[in-house]
Formats: C-alpha cells, structure tokens, sequence
C-alpha cells in the first residue's frame, strides 16, 4: 500500500550537513546531470543554506500547532463553473517544441508510462 | 512485449496449494466534475489536446490554484459511502517528480492528513462474504496524457519522442486504497474484481463519475504477493499497473499468483517493483523497480489552504447519501421475490438496472429476469458486448412480454420480433406488425393445416388412437413447420385432439 509513513515526512531538524551522495540523488531526481566538482560546490553551498535555515530551529515552539499558514483560514473553495481556457496558439506558442496541437518532449527513457 | 522471462508458470490451483495469496488494490476515479480540480478549465472528454489548459494547469509560473468545492463534496461522500471517518483536518501536499505529464514538477495529492480513512466494502463471491477494509480515500489531481511517437508500437520503450495533452491534467481524481486482502485464498481473484465492480456500482450510484473503465474514469493498480502456506510473514508485492478493466483486474492477480509461484518454486526472490498489464496476453512485464525507492518529497501545498470538513456539513452529506448497491439489492431481491443466489446472478451479468427497469415498465420479476438473463445475455456473449449495450431498452423488453402474456406472440415469435428490435426495426409491437409474426388464430389457413397433417400421417393418427398420445407431438410439430412457427402450440395440439380423438 502507499502509506506515507510519518518517518518519511520531509522536515530536517537542526545542523544539517549534506553529503556528496545526498546532492547526487536530489540531482538525480530533478533530473540534472552534475559533474563531481559541481557535486562537492553544491554540498557545501546547500549545507551552508541549511544550516542558516536551521537556525529557526532554535526558536520555542512547544505551544505552536504545525502550520504553513501565516493566516488562519480553511476551506477556501470555488463553485464547480466552467471558465474559458486559454487558446491553444498561446498555450503553445512558449513551447520549445510542438506538434498536432501537443507538446513535444524529448525520448523518455528507463522510466514508467 | 516480454512475457515472464525466466520463470514459469505454475498452474493456478497448484500454486494455491503452496502458496497463500495477499492482494489490495489502490483504485484511481476522474470525478465527473464539470470543471478541474484547481483551476475553471472544461473536464470535456476527447476535446481537442491542449485546448482545455490554462496557467493552473500547465504550472505557469505565478498561477495560483484553488479547491473545486464539487470535487471536495464528491470525496466526503465517497468516503461516507464506503464506512469511513472524515477526517476534521486535512491538507493537501506536493509529491515532487519530474515527469513530462505533470507540468508543474509535482502533483497535488494528500500525504499524511487525506480526507478520509478506515473505511470498508464488503463484497460477496460465491455466496460468500469477504470484507475489504479502507486504508484511505484522498484527492489529487490527474496528470496529462503521453503519446509516444516512433518505434513500432506506441509504447514508451522505442519511442523517439513524446507529444503530450495536458487536457486531464488538473482532473479531479480520487484514490481509494485498500488495506492488505488475506485470506481470500483462491478465490483472491474474484474478490479482486468484485471489489472493483461493487466501487464501481457505488460510484454509479452517488453520481460521482461517469466510472467508464475504456475512458480511463476508473483505473486499478493490483497488488499482489504470496507467502508459503502457514508463514507468518507475508511475501513481497508487486504492484501491476494499467488494469482498466474488471475481467483484467481477475486476470491480473491470477496471472502474479501462477508467476511469483514459479519464481519462489525455482528458489527465486519476488522483487518489489511495478509490472504492466497486457490485455492481449494476460501476462505482466516489469516497469520500474520500487527498490531503488521513488523519494517524492512531500511537503504541505503552501498554496492551498486546509479543508476542515465541518460536522454539520458531513452529517448532512451522509443523510444525503442514495440507496446504496447493497442495499438497493436487497430490497430487490425481497420485492422479486428471489433467492440470493438468483439475485447474485442478476448482478453479476451487470443486469439490475435492466431488469429494474423492465420492471417498472411493467414486465413480472420472472418474465424481466428471464429475457435479461437468457435470451439477451445470450445475443450479448454473442455479440461480444456487455447486457446493457445492446440496442434495445427496458421499455422494450417489457411490451415483448407483454405481447407473449396476451398470447399475441408466442416466445419463438418473441425472440423473431426481438431481432427485429435489436436490427433498428422499432418496438416489438411494430416489428410484429410490420414481420407479421403474430400468432394465428383458429383461421381457415390454421384448419387447412392441421387437416393437412393429419391427413399426412396416417401412421401417426392410428398411433395416437390406440393410445399413444404423446405421438401427436409429430403432428403439432408438423402444423408448427407449415405455418412457421406463427401458430400456437396449444391452440393446435387441442384442434388436433378434437380431430383425431374427437374431442
Ligand atoms: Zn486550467
């Protein structure tokens, strides 16, 4: 089943330091080709982001509820009413590449449908 | 395409033997909203591609979205339908991957904090009761379409390029995950496809989606595994995805069951990973490995704000709720007048609408039950369709019975006049006048043809006088031949009788 399992919840706590294999796989996964020198740059210059973020880790916040809102609102929804899409000649026209009305996208390749 | 390389199949009823089967399945359902998810664009299937897309949708850079009030009351309801809690607090999160089909870089799902949870659907096979426990039921949104141009067969492997349709993208889909299914032993593939086909009848019945299986509204991934008979650990799963069908949702498990049973007979280890379906085969081939485990890095959607379903809200969407399936046949069953079993025939040939429906036009239990489950289920197999395709209503069938209950026609003519409904001719009334095919009656030509056998058979009538009645089946087997089936059988085996025995 896919149960998100609480363990996997993203959410670093304090100092952070992230290996050469840490920036390997996020590279891999925004699918970016990065050489080994651009490996150690990366390491340092996001273990250096994290640390500063971390700092907000310092801060008491054993009354705060979890939030990623700063305004407390829920439930903000719209009627379920058809509005007027954008023509297709605008929607394609940034495409690098486009063909029969759709986006062409280069070989997808080792992955699934 | 490859077929189970390497392992063998092992027959399905020997592998039971050995082996007891886990499944669960997570269940995908395009709502049949008349907007998207988060943004106003049209859901109009087989638009032209691209024509239904706006900044949302296609992840423009500053596009902000917002929840489908439709689309979050659909899910409750699902939710309610199936015994679950609504949850009070819920979010909505980005699951991160890079695919050419989600514009934005992720997909907005529900991670931790999904609208509603443990839940359950009992479904019957056999005459037997299994229960389907509810993991979860959450919303997201559907990613757009590839097509995979080049190579031999329009599939992803082979193919040079990809043209992409982002149309669905944004479509409200929910997904209904169920807990591990033990137990089912044999029967794991039945209780597969009926968990499937009774999800399918409740979401009919909310009128949630248009669940149409050929149009992608409803789509199954199958997990499967097996451990040795008496383990106390259950075996790795696969997950097989691409099953949109519910004869390939039974064909699917089956088919895992026969190859991880090969693979655990030849000392082998089941790998975690996804499989494709093949309509054409039957069979499975791998997709990706799960073991080089997907990481989507979710994280709260900072866009969206929480849904906190309001228990006045809920309770009202509950006591709102339809009769459901279950329940709807139930009452069916007892208003019928049949037994379970009969019932259970009924449902499975996907025939409750139509028999209801012939009902209520006036047709008796017996007589919609009859035609529904005989003679049309026949043309459908037949014709390769399901029951309700075929080109005739309830309506229709009901006046056909009622031309057999006056005696207008008998059922031979019936199902005479039934092809002619079912070629385009008009209603069974219309068909038989325009075929001619009512019954005669005692008409001069009736006469003139039971004279004509009686006179015919001589053997036969000496027969018959000395006593041997049941010969005059020959003769009113010969009346029938001469007048094609249009008399009525009574009708002539009593003038014969007057005739032959003096009646
Ligand atoms: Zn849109």
């Amino acid at each position: 089943m896919s149960t998100p399992s609480p363990k996997e919840a993203p959410g670093r706590q304090g100092s952070a330091g992230l290996g050469r294999q840490d920036v390997a796989h996020l590279a891999h996964l925004a699918r970016l080709a990065l050489t080994d020198e651009e490996l150690d740059h990366f390491a340092g210059q996001l273990s250096a982001v994290l640390d500063a973020v971390a700092q907000v880790g310092k801060a008491d916040v054993a009354d705060v509820p979890p939030t990623t809102h700063a305004v407390p609102l829920t439930n903000v929804a719209r009627p379920d009413v058809v509005e007027p899409s954008l023509p297709r000649d605008v929607v394609l026209a940034e495409a690098p590449a486009a063909e029969d009305g759709r986006f062409r996208v280069p070989q997808i390749l080792g992955d699934e449908e | 395409m490859s077929t189970a390389t390497g392992a063998r199949l092992v027959d399905f009823d020997d592998a039971l033997t050995r082996y007891e089967p886990v499944i669960g399945l997570e269940t995908h359902v395009e709502l049949g909203t008349a907007s998207k998810m988060f943004c106003g664009c049209a859901t109009t299937f087989g638009a032209e591609p691209n024509t239904q897309t706006c900044p949302v949708c296609l992840g423009l850079p500053g596009s902000l979205p917002v929840a489908n009030a439709a689309a979050l009351e659909a899910t409750i309801r699902i939710g309610l339908a199936l015994g679950c809690r609504i949850a009070t607090w819920s979010r909505f999160a980005r699951k991160n991957y890079f695919y050419p089909d989600i514009p934005k870089g992720y997909q907005i799902s529900q991670y931790d904090e999904p609208l509603c949870t443990a839940g359950h659907l009992d479904v019957e096979v056999d005459g037997e009761t299994y229960r389907v426990e509810i993991e979860r039921v959450h919303l997201e949104e559907d990613t757009g379409k590839n097509l995979h141009v080049g190579g031999s067969t329009g599939r992803i492997h082979g193919a040079e390029y990809s043209a992409v349709d982002f149309n669905r993208a944004g479509i409200p889909l929910v997904e209904i995950v169920t807990r591990p299914i033990p137990g089912a032993g044999a029967k794991a593939p039945e209780v597969a496809r009926a968990y499937v086909t009774e999800l399918r009848e409740i979401l009919l019945a909310l009128g949630v989606s248009e669940v149409r299986m050929e149009q992608g509204n409803l789509r199954s991934d199958v997990n499967t595994s097996l451990a040795p008979i008496g383990s106390l650990e259950w075996g790795t799963r696969t997950e097989t995805k691409n099953v949109n069908s519910l004869r390939a949702v039974e064909r699917a498990v089956r088919h895992e069951i026969r190859r991880q049973a090969g693979v655990l007979d030849g000392g082998g280890r089941v790998l975690q990973e996804t499989r494709h379906f093949h309509e054409d085969t039957g069979s499975t081939s791998p997709g990706r490995s799960k073991e080089e485990a997907t990481d989507y890095r979710y994280f709260p959607e900072p866009d969206l704000v929480p849904v906190a379903p309001d228990a006045e809200w809920v309770e009202k969407l509950a006591a709102e709720l339809p009769e459901l399936p279950a329940a709807r046949r139930a009452r069916l069953q007892e208003e019928w007048g049949l037994s379970a079993t009969e019932m259970a025939w009924i449902a499975n040939a996907g025939a409750v609408d139509l028999v209801a429906g012939t009902v209520a036009a006036g047709a008796s239990p017996a007589d919609a039950r009859k035609w529904w489950l005989g003679e049309l289920a026949r043309r459908a197999n037949d014709a390769g369709v399901e029951l309700a395709e075929l080109p005739v209503t309830p309506r229709q069938v009901a006046e056909l019975t009622a031309l057999v209950a006056a005696g207008t026609v008998n059922d031979q003519l019936a199902r005479q006049a039934l092809d002619g409904v079912l070629a385009g001719e008009g209603d069974p009334a219309r068909v038989v006048e325009a075929r001619g095919l009512a019954v005669m009656g005692e008409s001069d030509e009736l006469v003139a043809a039971v004279e004509a056998a009686i006179a015919g058979a001589p053997d036969v009538v000496a027969k018959v006088q000395g006593g041997k009645v049941q010969a005059l089946g020959a003769l009113v087997g010969a009346v029938m031949k001469t007048t094609r089936g249009k008399a009525d059988a009574a009708t002539v085996k009593r003038m014969l009788e007057e005739r032959v025995l003096g009646g």
